[in-house]
């Protein structure tokens, strides 16, 4: 384990320990008069903008929500099929659960075997990290109007935990094939979707769209953000500018641009009777947007590697493959997981941008709900956009602070 | 025993492999292109589209909201007046996001707490919501709800608001214009021999120059002496209410302030963590330094934190420009005319879509250019001053 990096994270620095509430404030508060000035005032500011929330929060009209909370979260999907969602749900808690519980135990055993004490992550310290999901459910279930949802995510929060210390308890050589059982409860979960009359993924729509579109957009454009990469260094000149031409096209243009390129030029670029459907088109733009972003990441990936590292495997004999598979691909990637968990974050909060396009994704759903006759004209747009935003904001705040707590935990950066 | 006799077979040969493996990858890329290329001309020609860039000088046949440009004028005009809309955007936005960003990066350090919890929650709050929904919220949930045309709202004559308009009072110049130039120059000029001599003299005896203090005063004393001699040759234009239209002053869309305050808060709140980061890679050896030799708080941070945080600063913020030079294309949303928007627009009234989105595309390249090689001169004289 590695030691704890110090973190500059909420202390500010100079501030010595107070002794009392009085000495506290004078020393953190009124230490000199601009900054007595300065507290004031924003004091005001905080209390009125605090009292101005509080009454707009007990205030707001929130049926407009909770007539909607379907189409906010799965968008048009038939009512009747309601049980293909839930089952996808179900199949990812298992599956978070199962991964995080092996992980957990590989890092006991790793732990065992260098003779280290392994420090367990208390439940105080899960409910610190993640409180805003947390925060996040119980707000969407408070929305709900049948007791359903509720019991059915309570049996999800259960089967994630049974999956965990089934995580914890799987023997060493099954634990290996952790992966396979990730892969296969990810196609269960898109077969419960889609299979045997299901909805394909031109039917889906929003939380569920914005999920699908950054997770399958960011696994799919790896592979090819790494062959950017690799062409990127590559000593042969032809692979190299092709890639340099590619990735620096691609990161000069915005991801509008590109997803207007799929929705309405990529019909002209292939036979016409070969035409995808547009959530596929947009699908194919995210991936094409993202290799080239992802190639920069691993790039930086890349880099980190010392060159020693490549002289010792080409000493010991390995080919220029296996140099790359065994020895430096290893490391670079390890490296690059915090920059990519930065990369998914921004991807997710971008792939609100197919709303342009008119997929009723979240925050188009959150959008076009303020026409519908019962709340035309009302001004609901604060209360419905606000909902929308609370779900990125912990999506994208829970996921920046572990992808933070990654970093020192890998030590990335501090050489 | 021959080792060096040895010659590999053809196919194992690396500089034989280097040049095929080459071949193939150039040869593998020109044919999908060439594939593309045929489709594309043969879709459009199906299509009954042009295939060239002939069609940019017919009629634009849409209507831009906040110009005074035709239906009837060609294409290439409504992409410029689109290009102009968009450094609109970029020429504004960025001082305003850097100013935000750099002082909201410095009150998240504050000694003050109450100061920097706020920028905290401001920073973790804004950076983490997508900025169209930003873009919305600002529009829908702000700027919408202002007051109609008819009831514009006005404070102190200064500014009038409704929900379709904003309006700033404005400047307009009187006959004795002219002369006050020249007179503002005269006064620039002093400014700078006062400069001159007041850094000569510091260094010739070890006063405190206040040279900016100076240098002010001298140019604020000429130019009001100016300014009442010639009896006020700038005016002000205020905006005013005339029946459906505004007059004086400077009128800017409602959807233009909207897209420039959600994105300039958003990218602000990077910033702000970009300048925060960098201040903390400052050694602290170097504060207790300033310290020792008694530097005010405001000293330290304006000669020995800032210059050097920014050298570490400035290669990120570059890219958090071109970001949000990127991010004006979200305007599409709410319908604010620039490039992206006025490219849809006519997509969408039957202009061939392939061409339209080739030219978008290189219009945000050649912004991206010229911001990163304007950034990056100034990032090179920076880096030659400091060091």
């Amino acid at each position: 384990m590695t030691v704890e990096a110090p973190v500059f994270e909420e202390t500010p620095p100079e501030v010595e320990p107070a002794r009392g509430a009085v000495d506290w404030a004078r020393k953190n508060l009124f230490n000199n008069w601009y900054n007595s000035l300065l507290t004031l005032a924003l004091a005001v500011f905080v209390i009125w903008a605090l009292l101005a929330l509080v009454r707009a929060l007990f205030s707001a009209d929130y049926e407009i929500i909770q007539a909607n909370l379907r189409l906010f979260m799965i968008g048009g999907f038939p009512a009747d099929q309601l049980w293909r969602p839930w089952a996808a749900t179900y199949c990812f808690t298992v599956l978070f659960g199962v991964v995080g519980g092996s992980l957990s135990a590989g890092a006991r055993d790793r732990a065992t075997e260098a003779g280290l004490p392994h420090v367990r992550t208390t439940f105080r310290q899960i409910v610190i990290r993640f409180w805003p999901i947390v925060g996040l459910i119980v707000v969407i279930l408070s929305f709900t109007t049948t007791v359903t949802p509720t019991l059915l995510t309570i049996g999800a929060l259960v089967a994630a935990l049974g999956a965990y210390y089934l995580g914890r308890v799987l023997p060493r050589a099954i634990r290996r094939w952790t992966w396979l059982i990730a892969v296969v409860l990810i196609v269960a979960a898109y077969v419960a979707l889609a299979g045997f009359g299901g909805v394909g993924w031109q039917g889906w729509g929003g939380l569920q769209l914005n999920l699908f579109l950054a997770f399958a957009g960011i696994l799919i454009a790896f592979p090819f953000g790494l062959l950017l990469a690799l062409g990127r260094r590559s000593p042969l000149p032809v692979i190299r500018t092709i890639s340099v031409t590619y990735i620096e096209i691609v990161r000069g243009v915005p991801l509008i641009t590109v997803l207007l390129a799929g929705a309405f030029a990529i019909g002209f670029l292939i036979p016409r009777d070969l035409r995808p459907s547009l959530v596929t088109r947009m699908l194919i733009a995210i991936i094409a947007f993202e290799a080239a972003y992802i190639a920069e990441v691993v790039r930086g990936g890349l880099q980190a590697v010392p060159r020693g590292q490549v002289e010792a495997a080409q000493a010991v004999g390995l080919t220029p493959w296996r140099t790359m598979r065994l020895i430096v691909l290893p490391q670079a990637l390890r490296a690059t997981i915090p920059a990519m968990v930065g990369q998914f974050i921004s991807l997710f909060k971008d792939t609100t941008l197919v709303a342009v396009l008119g997929i009723t994704e979240l925050l188009d759903a959150t959008f076009i709900v303020n026409s519908q006759s019962a709340y035309l004209g009302k001004g609901l747009f604060v209360v419905t956009l606000s909902f929308a935003a609370l779900v990125f904001w912990v999506g994208s705040y829970t996921m920046s602070r572990e992808s933070r707590r990654l970093e020192r935990k890998l030590g990335v950066g501090e050489r | 025993m021959e080792q060096t006799r040895y010659r590999p077979p053809v196919w194992r040969d690396v500089r034989v492999l280097r040049v095929v493996i080459q071949v193939l990858a150039g040869a593998a890329v020109l044919a999908i292109l060439y594939v593309l290329w045929f489709n594309l001309t043969n879709n459009l020609r199906a299509a009954g589209l042009p295939t060239g860039f002939d069609f940019l000088t017919q009629p634009l046949g849409v209507d831009i909201p906040g110009s005074d440009i035709s239906p009837s004028s060609p294409i290439w005009r409504g992409l410029l007046n689109g290009v102009k809309n968009t450094l609109a955007l970029v020429v504004v936005g960025i001082p305003l996001l850097t100013v935000i960003g750099v002082l909201v990066g410095v009150a998240r350090l504050s000694t003050n707490w109450l100061v920097a919890k706020a920028a905290g929650l401001y920073v973790e709050i804004l950076r983490n919501i997508p900025p169209l929904l930003i873009i919305f919220f600002v529009f829908n949930a702000v700027v919408l709800r202002f007051p109609l045309l008819q009831e514009s709202l006005s404070i102190a004559d200064l500014v009038l608001v409704n929900n379709r308009y904003i309006a700033m009072v404005g400047f307009t110049a009187q006959p004795n214009f002219g002369p006050f130039l020249a007179i503002l120059a005269l006064a620039m000029l002093a400014a700078a021999g006062v400069w001159w001599w007041r850094t000569r003299r510091s260094e010739r005896t070890g006063e405190h120059h206040h040279r900016f203090l100076w240098a002010l005063g001298v140019f604020t004393v000429i130019s009001l002496i100016g300014f009442f001699a010639l009896r006020g040759p700038i005016g002000l234009s205020r905006p005013v209410l005339d029946g459906r239209a505004l007059e004086g002053g400077y009128t800017g869309l409602a959807a233009y302030w909207a897209v420039l305050a959600a994105l300039v808060l958003y990218t602000a709140s990077h910033i702000a963590e970009i300048v925060r980061g960098s201040i903390l890679a400052v050694p602290r050896g170097q504060t207790e330094a300033a310290n020792a030799i008694a530097l005010s708080p405001f000293q330290r941070l304006r000669h020995v934190v800032l210059p050097q945080a920014m050298r570490v600063a400035i290669p990120p913020i570059i890219s958090q420009y071109l970001n949000f030079t990127k991010n004006t294309s979200l305007a599409i949303a709410i319908g604010y005319a620039e490039m992206t928007r006025i490219t849809f627009q006519l997509i969408g009234n039957g202009q061939p879509a392939p061409q339209m989105i080739f030219l978008l595309m290189g219009g945000y390249l050649l912004f991206s250019l010229i911001i990163s090689l304007v950034v990056n001169v100034v990032n090179r004289r920076m880096q030659l001053v400091t060091q």
